[in-house]
């Protein structure tokens, strides 16, 4: 007998959007695993108020796709619980701007049940949902909220810029047993890119990717600002400065050794979020490459961050005060000692 | 069920005999306590009510010895005494099946106690120990056992109320005979989370049974200065049916949860009861009993007339399920043990720092830093005892 030729699979690609990617994440862990529910704002019979959720109460039924009531603080507590007592809640805010009103769910009871029992609970539950300004909300619908959740010790932060990385990211942390927070872009949901159609396509938690190589300069970020590093670094390409773009995915647990590895290597960097930069996450991460790379720096650290005011409506105002490509850049030749001066890159 | 009425949605109410409606003073709820009945025992099983005798000398034991040993600073933080209202943790837990979840307040030295736990391993986590039910890392406040379904020892009031539905949310999902037993006090019910989870167990049918235990003051404010509705009435709103019971008659009280439990494990969905209480000491250790908030002499003529061990304990006479001599016998017993659980909570050893951050995370073995700051610098870890 010849034994059958070894055949190398290639692994199955689709080209997704990051909304497809979200509802395959959740599609094959809902049907992997019976002890994972949706529930939260519209998911049902809406489909989503972002249509993330398309399908899955015609496929699931409404045991497992369930409709709540506007009540985040309510439904957050009942996730918590459900949590428990031994399910995998994945619990949807319609934006993450609504989760304040659940806060004290989320750090007074999810984040710290296990410590408080001495590790006889895990809470494996999931709260995702977009994340960040989309486009003339106002002030109360422009929140970039990772700062609140990464703080507290006891949850785990992701925030996937791709849709590979959307599926990955959202179906770790569906396995996870710890509560995660999954920030998802509201302005990514539209954006395409080739996904495993592979069932076990997991990006683990804790592990950056760089999305683009480079020996010059880093720009660390997260999110929709990933977006803007790589474009930047196509700016600056034609200036003839090589760029390392690290999508850093995870916030907590937190890939120092790749962001360091990458400073090491290219001796100057720039943090780019769409958060305030007060305690932001770029504030976090400059900390910890002043305390390990000091000797490898040639330059100061800077960050672009939302301007450090509630977001304004007027969409020229509101352009001013996002991150943007201009000001990325010019962080970047401020690193790069283009431009002469040190100092804020707002000014 | 003397004292408990339940109400329909419609707000036809059938009002008890002889309770007061008028929440206007910190009389409120007195009426409904002094009712005796023609059967002693309330029709309670004779060995039922022995063993809710010996529970309530349990907590009250527990919990005078928790008081001589805050005062000695053996037990620190916040330490919130029951002593007063066990007839509430007896009556309640004590009608559940082992397998009920109880998830309780801040108050719930008694109520852990009630569910099985170890008054060594309750008294332990009192002295931070790492004897403790919680390894140290809880305290008064934070009591835990995962394998009684006690899920605390909920610090936040009303933070526990969401998930307490949420573990009735699980039951349901699973479809199991189940109940959780939600316990809060009166002045939870002015908090969001109240709200917002009961309208949740209402609309799904939740098994739940959400017990107010109402010591009339929140702290120091009386109910009825918060609020112009009744304590009974509050989840008519959301279509649950609402109960009222004498907390510090413990045979209606235990009759009422056993009955509702039964109820809510067949299908009934979620129950409210209004349990009638008073708290004999201070809001916590380090609050005075009396003052500005409520007189000397209210204390002291409530606690004279509504202590539960003394009410139950005369109809336990009365209906010659025990006597004297066997009260103190069991008496005696009881502060053994107490004796015991002290002296297990002297022995246990303080927790390692080593271990300061174990049971942050269930999942740690993975890429990243889950914790920035200098863990290998904790102490011991890496030093002393590398």
């Amino acid at each position: 007998m010849t034994p059958p030729a070894t055949v190398v699979q290639r692994p199955r690609v689709a080209e997704l959007t990051y909304r497809e990617a979200l509802n395959q994440a959740l599609q094959e862990e809902m049907k992997r695993d019976e002890s994972v529910f949706l529930m939260g704002e519209e998911v049902a019979q809406y489909h989503g108020a972002y249509k993330v959720s398309k399908g899955l109460l015609e496929h699931f039924g409404n045991r497992r796709v369930l409709d709540t009531p506007i009540s985040e603080l309510g439904f957050s507590g009942l996730g918590v619980g459900a949590a428990l007592a031994g399910l995998r809640p994945v619990i949807e805010f319609m934006t993450f701007n609504f989760s304040f009103l659940a806060l004290d769910q989320v750090i007074n009871t999810a984040a710290k049940w296990r410590y408080m029992s001495g590790g006889q609970f895990k809470v494996p539950i999931v709260f995702r949902g977009p994340n960040g300004a989309a486009l003339q909300l106002a002030a109360q619908h422009s929140h970039a909220c990772e700062t609140y959740y990464f703080h507290a010790p006891g949850i785990k932060v992701v925030a996937p810029a791709t849709p590979a990385d959307a599926k990955g990211l959202l179906k770790a942390a569906i396995r996870d047993d710890d509560p995660v927070i999954v920030l998802e872009g509201e302005l990514l949901y539209n954006i395409r890119g080739t996904v495993p159609e592979d069932g076990e396509h997991i990006v683990p938690l804790g592990k950056a990717d760089v999305k683009r190589t480079g020996t010059d300069l880093s720009i660390v970020a997260h999110g929709r600002s990933v977006h803007l590093a790589l474009q930047a670094a196509g700016e600056l390409e034609q200036e003839g400065v090589d760029t390392e773009v690290v999508d850093l995915r995870s916030l907590r647990p937190l890939d120092a050794e790749t962001v360091l590895a990458s400073v090491r290597k290219t001796n100057r960097a720039i943090c780019v979020e769409e958060g305030w930069p007060f305690g932001g996450v770029g504030g976090q991460v400059v900390s910890i490459i002043q305390e390990e790379a000091f000797d490898w720096l040639d330059a100061p650290v800077f960050r672009v961050t939302q301007a450090d005011v509630p977001m304004p409506y007027a969409k020229n105002l509101e352009q001013t005060a996002k991150p943007s490509l201009e000001r990325v850049v010019r962080a970047c030749h401020r690193v790069l000692y283009g431009d002469g001066a040190w100092g804020d890159d707002t000014q | 069920m003397a004292n408990s009425h339940t109400r329909a949605k419609t707000q036809e109410k059938v009002e008890a005999e002889s309770e007061p409606r008028s929440t206007a003073s910190s009389d409120y709820g007195k009426g409904a306590l002094r009712q005796g009945g023609g059967d002693s025992l309330n029709g309670v099983d004779p060995e039922v009510a022995v063993r809710l005798m010996r529970q309530m000398l349990l907590f009250r034991r527990f919990e005078e010895r928790a008081e001589e040993a805050y005062a000695i600073g053996k037990i620190g933080g916040f330490c919130h005494l029951h002593i007063g209202q066990e007839g509430s943790a007896a009556g309640t837990v004590g009608a559940l099946h082992q397998d009920d979840y109880v998830i309780g307040t801040y108050r719930e030295h008694t109520q852990a106690l009630a569910k099985g736990m170890s008054p060594n391993a309750v008294m332990a986590e009192l002295y931070g120990r790492v004897g403790g039910c919680s390894r140290g890392r809880g305290g008064s406040m934070h009591l835990f056992d995962a394998e009684k379904y006690f899920l605390g020892g909920a610090g936040i009031v009303a933070g526990q109320v969401p998930t307490a539905t949420g573990v009735g949310f699980a039951i349901r999902y699973r479809g199991e005979k189940r109940v959780v037993l939600c316990l809060l006090g009166e002045a939870a019910l002015n908090q969001g989370a109240f709200h917002e989870a009961l309208n949740f167990a209402a609309i799904w049918k939740l098994p739940v049974i959400y017990a107010v235990e109402n010591n009339v003051y929140g702290m120091g404010t009386a109910f009825y200065r918060v609020s112009r509705t009744h304590v009974d009435d509050r989840a008519l709103a959301y279509g649950i049916p609402c109960h009222v019971v004498n907390g510090q008659d413990v045979l209606s009280t235990y009759t009422l949860f056993r009955r509702l439990a039964d109820e809510v494990r067949h299908g009934s969905g979620p129950h409210y009861v209004e349990i009638r209480t008073y708290r004999f000491k201070g809001h916590s250790m380090s609050d005075p009993v009396s003052g500005t908030y409520r007189s000397k002499e209210e204390v002291e003529q409530r606690t004279e007339e509504e202590d539960p061990i003394r009410i139950l304990k005369e109809r336990c006479f009365a209906a010659g399920v025990m006597d004297q001599e066997e009260l103190e016998g069991m008496d005696a017993e009881v502060r053994k043990q107490i004796d015991g659980a002290a002296q297990f909570a002297d022995s246990s050893p303080a927790p390692d720092p080593v271990n300061l951050y174990d049971y942050v995370y269930a999942q740690t073995s993975q890429h990243g830093r889950l914790f920035l700051d200098g863990r290998d610098d904790a102490p011991g870890d890496g030093g002393a005892e590398a």
